[in-house]
């Protein structure tokens, strides 16, 4: 494998594996704000129970969130240099900005809510739960804000063949940003809902069965669920509006991405949305291979219009070779591909399932939080073992979804890491394989092999932790009122 | 002062915060097996950077996006051609975050040991790798005119830089038994006061070598002033530890962190990232900056940001000023 092949599949590896965690964070985050909130202004100490069990399992997994974030900051200038250097003036900015405006407030806030539930006034420690939630959210849009401009590059002139900033505010409020932003925040309360929904499903079903047990767990459980399920439903609905409008982004800026979508060989009009295909759909005639089409559904997500024309991946190569060139350039720096044709089509099969199964797996995570509710509404629990391993097992469709949709979009980009924009500033795109650092190959092998290694072994004990201090519900999480009797002691230590 | 002189000073401040602060939480897992007697002691020492470190570790990342931002070219060209030392540095950073927060989440002997010396094996190897990056920078890397490394990976190792290594490392022992020493109450923090008075004179030589070689190879006449600084601050640290000031002892190597990294950007400029191929492939401040456009965008950013982390970190500080013992620790409660 090349430099640019191991660069890739690294850099989708770390961040794929980094949005484990992102979404659970942020979802939680702002949940457990939401539970503190809840008993400052009841004195309800269910909530309490909620905020404390519901807040640890956030922490176990907010360190992972931490500790891959630190290699993404990094991976840029590491494997990806010539990118950097070509988008710099415009891209360091948000990211500039994530880590002083982010994720300083991040950090020392969520430090003053662990340590603090003792030391600061009740009122001032809820409102550091809020400032770390928060600061989830504002990560998540300047990150997003940088990476829109790659899909979408704006606010920007050409200056010696590279981008040159004249507009912040275009940047940060480019119209793929604002799209991406409440698509991907509702996708981490689809996967913080599920998380929600199956824990305290499991819980619920159990101290059901083993009666006599603690009433007042028996109404944390019941509260998680309900909120959880109620979380999931709106996400997803969100998450359908967003993704539609997103659509239309897409169909102006990325058409070759829209059509990748869909595998669609050739130009239709109207276009129709296959729900499933057998065989490969990167074949010349894809159409043979696909299964329940929907008619028209494909035009009217890309234009709100049923009967509109999208345009086929046949059609659009010949398009992109017009205006973005046939060759790589011929020059030394660019290794192997130096004057090579350059392949315009995204992996079809990639694109095509990608799409397909963030949707459907979200889809799936809507109906396992709606039937949830169904089946606990007015104070019902059911019986049967299936609803605690359904409810338990539905936890992974929305982190998948969040995984397949990321995939979706970084790969239907390709081969461009800054996609060129038909109706921008002409001449600003970069092709993959042209940003790539002077390396050899075989350092990025070595970061490779040991990054997965750790992250392998870390998910591992993640996993394990996250289990335990699940099943140990309430009471193994929460700490009995006081120890040494000691006036300064701590009230919660590592 | 034209924005990329700015823009270049700013970046020192934040290395000059990211070597203050999280030196002493390195020094403090660096330690770890050395200061504590025992479990409760090991507990009471990762506790003193609880709640601190991870905000510590922030500033490496601001000092990385803004140079990003500022500087994208010494941002690709410095992270590219360190990429293996940047690698393992990293790795000991993955190492130590997960270890804080995993060490007492399972209540068993075992564990607790493994999690211990991950945290004391990745502390020394961040403290080097950082050392060895730092270094790297002002030594200069064999770079090209594209601004690529020429060479193999470990062609800019050299006995300098190695030193450097060292010489950060050293000087985060010393910082992090001083602030044992200062967030600790009774036989620990006696120990760990002794301990940073006993291997000062060691710890820091290295440092005071490396600034004496910089300041030799590219300094300015101005920079003997830090480098002065430097000593005398030492000097100062290592007196009131023999009167039992943590608190000045400490305060006063923070003047000595600020003098090296004064004496080390200073020298540095009007560099950036020399070459050591050829001067005039080195990247200078003016030449590696972005757009006018762009600086003043990030200073307006700064303007408002930095004095907002100072006051807030600071609180947290405040916050949790009292010193840790033994008996302050809560009862182990786990599942
Ligand atoms: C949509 C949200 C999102 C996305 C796309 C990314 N991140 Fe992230 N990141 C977060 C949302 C987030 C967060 C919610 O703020 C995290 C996750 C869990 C956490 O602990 O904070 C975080 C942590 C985190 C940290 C550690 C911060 C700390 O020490 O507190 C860094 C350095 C990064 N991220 C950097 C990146 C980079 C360079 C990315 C691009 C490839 C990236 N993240 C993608
Ligand atoms: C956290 C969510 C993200 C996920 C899961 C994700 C996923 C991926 C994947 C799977 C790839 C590999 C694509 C390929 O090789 O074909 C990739 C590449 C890349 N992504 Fe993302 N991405 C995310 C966010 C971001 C963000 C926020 C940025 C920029 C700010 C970004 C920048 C890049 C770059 C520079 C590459 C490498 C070049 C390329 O292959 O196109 N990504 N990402
Ligand atoms: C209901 C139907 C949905 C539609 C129509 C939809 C649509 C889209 C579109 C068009 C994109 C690509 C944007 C681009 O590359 O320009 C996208 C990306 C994405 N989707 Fe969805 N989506 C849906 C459901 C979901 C669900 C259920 C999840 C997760 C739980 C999800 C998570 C994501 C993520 C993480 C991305 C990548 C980041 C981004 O570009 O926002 N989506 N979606």
């Amino acid at each position: 494998m090349n430099t640019v092949d191991l660069a890739r599949w690294q850099f989708g590896i770390t961040t794929v594996y980094h949005f484990l965690m992102v979404p659970l964070t942020i979802g939680l985050a702002v949940l457990v704000a939401g539970m503190q909130t809840a008993w400052v202004r009841t004195g309800d100490v269910k909530y309490l129970r909620m905020t404390k069990f519901w807040g640890k399992l956030m922490l176990v997994n907010f360190a992972m969130g931490v500790v891959t974030g630190i290699v993404q900051e990094f991976q840029f200038g590491m494997s990806w240099s010539a990118y950097s250097r070509f988008v710099g003036d415009v891209f360091g900015a948000p990211l500039a900005m994530e880590g002083l405006v982010a994720f300083f407030v991040e950090s020392t806030f969520l430090g003053l809510w662990i340590f603090g539930w003792d030391r600061l006034p009740k009122r001032v420690h809820l409102a550091c739960a809020w400032a770390f939630s928060l600061a989830t959210i504002a990560s998540a849009y300047f990150i997003l804000a940088a990476n829109s401009w790659m899909q979408h590059p704006v606010g920007v002139e050409l200056v010696d063949g590279r981008p040159r900033l004249t507009s912040i505010a275009t940047v940060l409020g480019n119209s793929t940003a604002l799209a991406t932003v409440p698509h991907t925040i509702a996708g981490a309360f689809a996967v913080a809902g599920s998380f929600l929904v199956g824990i305290a499903g499991w819980h619920l079903w159990r101290e059901h069965r083993a009666s006599g047990s603690e009433v007042g767990d028996r109404a944390v459980w019941r509260a998680s669920l309900r909120l959880g399920g109620w979380v999931g439903v709106v996400a997803f609905a969100a998450l359908a509006v967003t993704g539609d409008v997103q659509g239309k982004l897409m169909f102006e800026q990325q058409p070759m991405k829209m059509a990748a979508a869909e595998a669609l060989c050739r130009t239709e009009e109207p276009a129709g949305f296959s729900v499933f295909a057998v065989g490969d759909v990167s074949g010349p005639d894809c159409e043979s291979v696909k299964s329940i089409t929907v008619p028209a559904l494909l035009s009217f997500l890309a234009t709100g219009n049923a009967t509109s024309e999208v345009k086929g991946v046949q059609d659009l190569v010949g398009e992109y070779r017009a205006r973005y060139g046939t060759n790589f350039p011929d020059d030394p720096a660019l290794g192997e591909f130096a004057g090579k044709p350059i392949d315009y089509v995204p992996d079809l099969p990639v694109t095509y399932w990608g799409f397909r199964l963030m949707i459907g797996l979200g889809a799936l995570a809507f109906l396992g939080c709606a039937g949830a509710l169904w089946v606990t509404r007015r104070g019902r629990v059911p019986d049967g073992r299936w609803f605690p391993v359904l409810a338990l097992a539905a936890i992974a469709a929305p982190f998948l979804a969040n995984g397949f949709g990321w995939v979706f979009t970084e790969m239907g980009r390709q081969p461009f890491i800054v996609a060129p924009n038909p109706s921008g500033v002409p001449g600003v795109w970069l092709l993959t394989a042209q940003g790539v650092s002077g390396l050899g190959a075989s350092e990025v092998l070595t970061s490779l092999v040991v990054l997965t290694a750790i992250y392998g072994v870390l998910a591992a004990v993640e996993f394990a932790l996250i289990t335990r201090y699940a099943r140990a519900g309430v009471g193994g999480v929460i700490a009995p009122a006081r120890g040494s009797g000691d006036p300064d002691e701590l009230a919660f230590a590592y | 002062m034209d924005l990329p002189t700015l823009w270049f000073a700013i970046i020192a401040l934040l290395w000059l915060g990211y070597l203050f602060l999280e030196g002493f939480d390195f020094g403090v897992g660096m330690l770890l097996p050395v200061l504590a007697r025992d479990e409760a002691e090991r507990r009471v020492m990762v506790n003193t950077i609880g709640p601190v470190w991870d905000g510590n570790e922030v500033w490496l990342l601001v000092a990385g996006g803004a140079t990003f931002a500022a500087f994208p070219g010494w941002y690709a060209s410095l992270f590219s051609a360190a990429y293996l030392p940047l690698l393992l540095f990293l790795v000991a950073l993955i190492g130590r975050g997960v270890s804080f927060e995993y060490r007492g989440k399972v209540d068993s002997h075992r564990w607790r040991r493994t999690w211990d010396a991950i945290i004391t094996g990745c502390s020394w190897v961040a403290a080097l790798g950082i050392g060895l990056v730092l270094s790297w920078n002002v030594w200069g890397l064999p770079l090209d005119a594209g601004g690529d490394r020429a060479g193999g990976p470990f062609a800019a190792v050299t006995w300098p830089t190695l030193l450097g290594a060292v010489a950060i490392a050293g000087y985060a022992a010393v910082h992090g038994a001083v602030y044992t020493a200062l967030k600790t109450e009774g036989e620990l923090s006696a120990r760990a006061r002794g301990f940073a008075f006993q291997i000062a004179p060691l710890a820091l030589t290295p440092l005071a070598l490396l600034l004496v070689l910089v300041q030799l190879r590219s300094g300015s006449v101005w920079t003997w002033v830090p480098l002065g600084v430097v000593i005398a601050a030492v000097l100062a640290a290592a007196d009131r530890l023999r009167a039992a000031r943590e608190g000045q002892a400490f305060a006063a190597l923070g003047v000595a962190v600020v003098g090296a990294v004064v004496t080390l950007f200073g020298a540095l400029y009007p560099d950036v990232l020399p070459s050591t191929v050829d001067p005039s492939y080195s990247l200078t401040v003016a030449g590696a900056a972005s757009s006018h456009y762009t600086l003043v965008v990030m200073s307006w950013v700064a303007l408002f940001g930095t004095p907002a982390v100072l006051v807030y970190q600071g609180w947290t500080y405040w916050v949790f000023r009292k010193r840790i013992g033994v008996r302050h620790l809560p009862p182990v409660h786990v599942p």
